[in-house]
């Protein structure tokens, strides 16, 4: 079979995006564009019949807004649907309302024309705002004012969406996804929007494929067309030809088979044919995961991103919804546990701070600007805690760098538990607190900062960024992002011999852990669990049930002797031929 | 006629969710409510008001309250504000 870098080189009916949700699907386009509706500004005569008008046409409004603030709160979570709550009172608006039937009685004209000219005032300003969340926040109001429109003009509105169809669009507000949830769609596409936006979250949590940021995938796409979804690497084909669908209905049969293959793994351990037992573990972006986990047979969550949660309702989240978040999390998985890691934001990050640093990688991230905004920490803190009451919460702290930056962490921690106590909240006293290690000082100092700490996990995305001196988004440098560089295999190996001397639990949570090339390895470097995205479970469960961990021991120390990258892949990819162990990553 | 000027102090700014609190807050009240900032003047009872103003942590906010309630409506909206809107 043809690989896809072939196929790509022969073609020009595709488009590029970034993959936002995995998985592979074909189907038809459903080009959803935004009904440009027509507004009719001619004069009127019975100005009291219009002002009736308007006010059902409100009415009905809110009735359709409440269903779907309903629907949002069951699928999303509160904290995600209270954006609906805003767009509700906007209907309710008294001066709004009061300036549009005013302007009715007035001006004599079609109630339509009204709401378009007020409304579109208020959006006119935000588009003006020089902040981008303002310009997201107009095109929240223009679904309200289309809204009302509609039903001004008591038309239907989007009735015919074909079911199961693959929704292209410019972008999509949060109304407009839930709509797509209800008529089933296969996939989406999307112009603008990033990782975080509301297609990409909510196909990533429905198990969809995604591609999204494509620029113009909803001009170049028209209704009906014949697509092919690959959300592994962020590709739609247009109207694929014969070699194409024959090629992508084989992969998506192969993937098929195999996930069947791995479904059957569900239950069984991730343990080595001579019984060494490796925790393997899930990392969640978004709540709505929390299924896939499930389904994917993982032994709990061993890496909460709590920063998604500010990404997903643009704003930090206040102390009763941090509870409502963990809580909800920790049930789920219960008895396993999940642990939580403390917001990881640096001012490229996130968009509340608006820092101007020369070097925003190595400036204030994760645990330095905790530290600075200690209110911050504070609330996460103890929303943490107070999740903890069935014992299966760990807590996590990012970029750590210094044991100062530990000691005083641990400090706050013990402040807030003395807080919860005095207020008579319940909490888990012996709460697992545990740090990231990414920064090289922190993974040379391992054995001493392990010491003051219950667990040690390693990132590897940062560190070896950090360790190669080189930014993996940069293409002139990216090829220096050598995962299995020998520096990277033996600050390893010194992270996990030095964390254990001081008895604590070593894990990785870095994407180095989902490549089932590095399975064998990091087992033979003796890492005691591995955390990786829900969908890489299987084939990483697999590997791991095929490897001998006294053979894959003997292969880390082998690596270790190597000086370089080219070296030690080949070194390990003879083990998996020697050995007769598959790899699933292979086929995708 | 009381008048006040406010800071926001939330690293996020008046949000979404702020904003809407304010507007349930000063619906409670009889007394006229104005904010004005940059040269916007907007009625403080009118959500679609309060989310066109786009006020980052440290901006200054000119509250105006008339009427029989205006003190009672001007300490809990300055409080809420300059509490950082509970989340603090």
């Amino acid at each position: 079979m043809k690989g896809l870098k072939e196929i790509l080189k022969h073609s020009a009916n595709y488009l590029t995006g970034i993959a936002a949700a995995p998985g592979l699907t074909i189907g038809n386009a459903y080009v959803f564009a935004k009904e440009v509706l027509q507004i009719n500004n001619s004069e009127i005569t019975e100005v009291d019949e219009a002002v009736t008008l308007f006010h059902e046409a409100l009415e009905k409004s809110q009735k359709e807004l409440r269903k779907i603030f309903g629907f949002a709160k069951e699928k999303m979570g509160e904290a995600r649907a209270a954006i609906f709550e805003a767009h509700l009172m906007i209907l309710d608006d008294p001066v709004l309302i009061g300036n549009i039937t005013e302007r009715i009685k007035k001006e004599k004209k079609f109630p339509e024309f009204i709401v378009d000219d007020e409304i579109s005032k208020y959006q006119q300003l935000m588009f003006g705002a020089s902040e981008h969340y303002m310009k997201e926040r107009a095109l929240d109001i223009e679904d309200i004012k289309n809204r009302i429109i509609r039903n001004l003009q008591k038309k239907r509105w989007q009735s015919k969406i074909p079911l199961e169809a693959i929704v292209v669009s410019g972008n999509l507000t949060p109304a407009d996804t839930i709509l797509f949830i209800k008529s089933s769609a296969v996939g989406y596409i999307t112009d603008h929007g990033g990782l975080t936006s509301h297609a990409a979250i909510i196909a990533r949590s429905l198990n969809l494929p995604a591609v999204v940021g494509t620029h113009n995938a909803s001009e170049k796409i028209i209704d009906g067309d014949l697509l092919v979804i690959d959300g592994f690497h962020g590709i739609v084909f247009i109207n694929p030809d014969e070699h194409q669908i024959k090629y992508f209905t084989e992969k998506i049969k192969h993937l098929f088979e195999i996930n069947e293959e791995l479904q059957g793994l569900k239950d069984k351990p991730a343990e080595t044919l001579d019984g060494r037992k490796i925790n393997l573990l899930a990392n969640v972006d978004v709540s709505g995961e929390i299924d896939l986990v499930i389904t994917k047979g993982a032994k709990g969550i061993g890496l909460f991103r709590t920063e998604q949660i500010i990404e997903e309702i643009g704003e930090f989240p206040d102390e009763e919804e941090q509870v409502k978040i963990y809580s909800k999390l920790a049930d789920r998985i219960y008895p396993e546990s999940i642990t939580i890691r403390a917001f990881d934001i640096g001012g490229d990050k996130v968009r509340q701070f608006d820092l101007q640093e020369a070097n925003p990688f190595l400036g204030l991230r994760g645990v330095r600007l905790l530290l600075e905004n200690e209110s911050l920490f504070r609330i996460q803190i103890r929303a943490v805690l107070r999740a903890s009451i069935h014992k299966n919460v760990n807590f996590m702290i990012p970029m750590v760098s210094t044991l100062q930056e530990i000691k005083k962490t641990k400090l706050l921690i013990d402040e807030c538990k003395a807080e919860l106590h005095n207020e008579k909240i319940p909490f888990d006293k012996h709460l697992k607190v545990g740090i990231m290690i990414e920064v090289p000082s922190a993974a040379v100092m391992s054995r001493e900062y392990a010491a003051e700490v219950d667990f040690l996990s390693i990132g590897t995305n940062d560190l070896i960024q950090y360790l190669m001196a080189v930014d993996r988004g940069n293409d002139y440098v990216s090829d220096l992002y050598q995962e299995f560089h020998p520096s990277v295999i033996r600050t390893l190996s010194h992270i996990v011999i030095e964390g254990k001397k001081s008895k604590v639990m070593v894990s990785i949570c870095g994407e180095m852990a989902a490549d089932t090339l590095a399975v064998p390895l990091l087992v033979g470097l003796g890492l005691d669990s591995l955390s990786v995205s829900p969908s890489a479970i299987p084939s990483v469960k697999r590997t791991i049930r095929a490897l001998d961990y006294s053979k894959a021991k003997k292969l880390a120390e082998e690596c270790l002797n190597l000086s370089s990258e080219e070296e030690i892949i080949k070194t390990i990819e003879k083990f998996f031929k020697d050995n007769l162990i598959q790899r699933t990553r292979n086929i995708l | 006629m009381i008048e006040t000027t406010v800071k926001i102090i939330n690293k996020a700014g008046l949000h979404t969710r702020p904003a809407a609190t304010i507007v349930k807050i000063a619906s409670k009240y009889k007394s006229e409510f104005f904010i004005s900032k940059d040269g916007l003047h907007i009625n403080g009872k009118s959500i679609i008001g309060v989310m066109t103003l786009a006020a980052e942590m440290g901006s200054e906010l000119h509250l105006s309250f008339e009427g029989v309630d205006e003190q009672q409506m001007n300490n809990e909206i300055c409080g809420y504000i300059q509490g950082g809107f509970d989340e603090l």
